[in-house]
């Protein structure tokens, strides 16, 4: 469980990045941050593991305060937290093996991450990970080698091997087609509610925050403006977040959507039997 | 319709510096003037010049007739005394210069330690071999140890600043990335760090080596061994043949090092 209480961020140059968030996180629930951009939703999300350094405010992960945390307890308190990130922000020149092992870092001393020498436990974990994500056959390639969906799932693996009690994850879906964005998001809920497993998760579509996630929290300007279920989020809700827009485009947009999916599917059956056609 | 009557048609690009016609071409002339009038000062001695074309031709005919084979034995030492100094230097040059270049990395290294570090390569820097090897020939005599220290002291000036400024430019999303696991100091460095710079680490040594190695042949003419001393002692016994042998190694070691350099960058990408 997470709770953020009363959270601010000011940086150094004045900007007011955050101001007097508070909001809690249940176990196994899955909440889609959403907001224009610079709302401070990456802020938000780095703030809870310190990437970036709060002003004031708590953020208690059970019942520690990660902002007052020392160094060293801090990097204890990391290792209980997954990040998975926009642009997937793999090492591009490790393998996909040493990737999802570098889950592990907090907990192995430094002598076994250097000769790559992981407990057998960890290795066994990191097998089942790419198992469970589908890329068992990919482990040994170099992470530059894989394509943008396979990368995330590889940051998917890396962030669960780290036997998270709290998942952090930022546009995981940005720079993803809307297929795979959506397979991604799917995959990223299922694996939430198998293990019980809180996430926030930083999202700027949100039709496909609808879609998925359990709760919806609206920033604005550095404030919590919407707090809510997906389907409380109506247009007054939208407006509050985003300003003055015609909501409606967007809500036929989605249709449009829906609609461009069942195309799709409709071409890869006809393309199916096609390929059987020419076999 | 009236838009399309005041679109202009006639379109120059902007000057880039100055916007002043007038002022621009009088920049310009006086440039130009003061190029005239210094290099009409350069005291040229015409009869020295003609003396000298002379000795020209002869080292041009000793170039063209190189002579290998009366000095080969001093030849053969100068040429593995070089190879052996640019070697160890390079290697150790190199080895000293990864945590200089750690702890001169501003992203990664705490503020002293950045200071002391940047300190160590503009030391290193500013000296020119030449000077460092006069140094080290007064210190530790006349040989390729001089040598030795002075190529390996240059290495950690070059490799220790492009290795620094290498890792501030990395992307910091893998380091943030790995950070975020929990991993400590040393293993952000081992995971997200090393795989970002080593391929050009392992390019920057090698173009080091080849800088090194013609290097060895200049800090030789003031003592510190090597080839550039056998090429001293030739030219000083107007033994431009020999001069002329020991140039067409030196040119055809440097090819071979170009060629192969080009191929390690290509393989370590």
């Amino acid at each position: 469980m997470l709770r953020i209480d009363n959270l601010a961020m000011r940086y150094r140059t004045g900007d007011r990045a955050l101001q007097g968030v508070s909001f809690t996180v249940e176990a196994g629930q899955v909440v889609g941050l959403i907001g224009p951009s610079g709302a401070g939703k990456s802020t938000l999300i780095r703030c809870v593991n310190r990437l970036v350094e709060p002003t004031s405010g708590k953020i208690l992960l059970g019942d520690r305060d990660i902002a007052t945390a020392s160094r060293s307890e801090l990097r204890r308190i990391r290792r209980r937290i997954g990040m998975i990130f926009q642009e997937y922000a793999l090492v591009e020149r490790l393998t996909v093996m040493e990737n999802v092992l570098s889950g592990r870092l907090g907990y192995v001393p430094y002598w076994r991450s250097f000769l790559r020498r992981f407990p057998q436990a960890d290795v066994d974990k990191a097998f089942g990970l790419l198992e469970r994500v589908g890329l068992t056959a990919h482990a040994d390639k170099r992470a530059d080698a894989l394509s943008g969906g396979q990368r995330q799932r590889v940051g998917i693996a890396r962030a669960l091997e780290q036997d998270p009690e709290l998942l952090l994850i930022d546009e995981p879906t940005a720079s993803l087609d809307p297929k795979t964005s959506r397979q991604i998001m799917r995959l990223i809920c299922e694996i939430c509610r198998e293990r019980n497993l809180p996430a926030i998760i930083n999202i700027h579509d949100v039709v496909l925050a609808q879609m998925f996630v359990d709760r919806i929290v609206g920033l604005r300007a550095g404030e919590v403006v919407f707090d809510g279920a997906p389907d409380k989020l109506d247009d007054d809700a939208l407006t509050s977040i985003y300003g003055e827009e015609d909501w409606t485009q967007m809500k036929k947009s989605v249709e449009e959507d829906a609609a461009d999916a069942a195309d799709v599917s409709a071409f890869e059956h006809n393309r199916e039997a096609r390929v059987a056609g020419v076999a | 319709m009236s838009q399309a009557s005041i679109r202009p048609r006639h379109w120059r690009r902007p000057p880039l510096f100055i916007q002043r016609k007038w002022l621009r071409w009088t920049i310009y002339l006086l440039c130009l003037v003061y190029l005239v009038a210094a290099v009409s000062s350069v005291d040229v001695n015409w009869a020295r010049v003609y003396e000298g074309l002379e000795r020209g031709w002869r080292f041009v005919q000793g170039f063209l007739v190189p002579d290998f084979s009366t000095r080969s034995t001093d030849i053969w030492r100068g040429m593995i005394e070089s190879l052996t100094m640019t070697l160890t230097s390079t290697v150790v040059g190199v080895l000293i210069s990864i945590p200089i270049g750690i702890g001169a990395a501003r992203n990664i290294a705490p503020a002293p330690v950045y200071a002391l570090c940047r300190s160590i390569i503009a030391i290193s820097r500013s000296f020119q071999e030449i000077i460092i090897a006069i140094l080290f020939v007064a210190m530790f005599g006349f040989g390729p140890f001089a040598g030795f220290l002075t190529l390996a002291f240059a290495t950690i000036g070059f490799i220790a600043k492009l290795l620094a400024e290498d890792i501030e430019d990395i992307d910091e999303a893998q380091a943030e990335a790995i950070r975020a696991t929990g991993a400590g100091w040393w293993q952000v460095v081992n995971y997200a760090i090393q795989p970002q710079v080593t391929p050009r680490l392992i390019g920057l040594s090698v173009y080091r080596l080849d800088i090194n190695f013609r290097e060895s042949a200049v800090i030789g003419i003031v003592g510190a061994g090597g080839i550039g001393g056998t090429l001293s002692t030739a030219m000083s016994r107007y033994d431009y043949d020999t001069a002329g042998a020991i140039l067409i190694l030196v040119i055809l070691i440097v090819m071979l090092a170009e060629y192969s350099s080009s191929h390690i960058r290509k393989w370590v990408q």
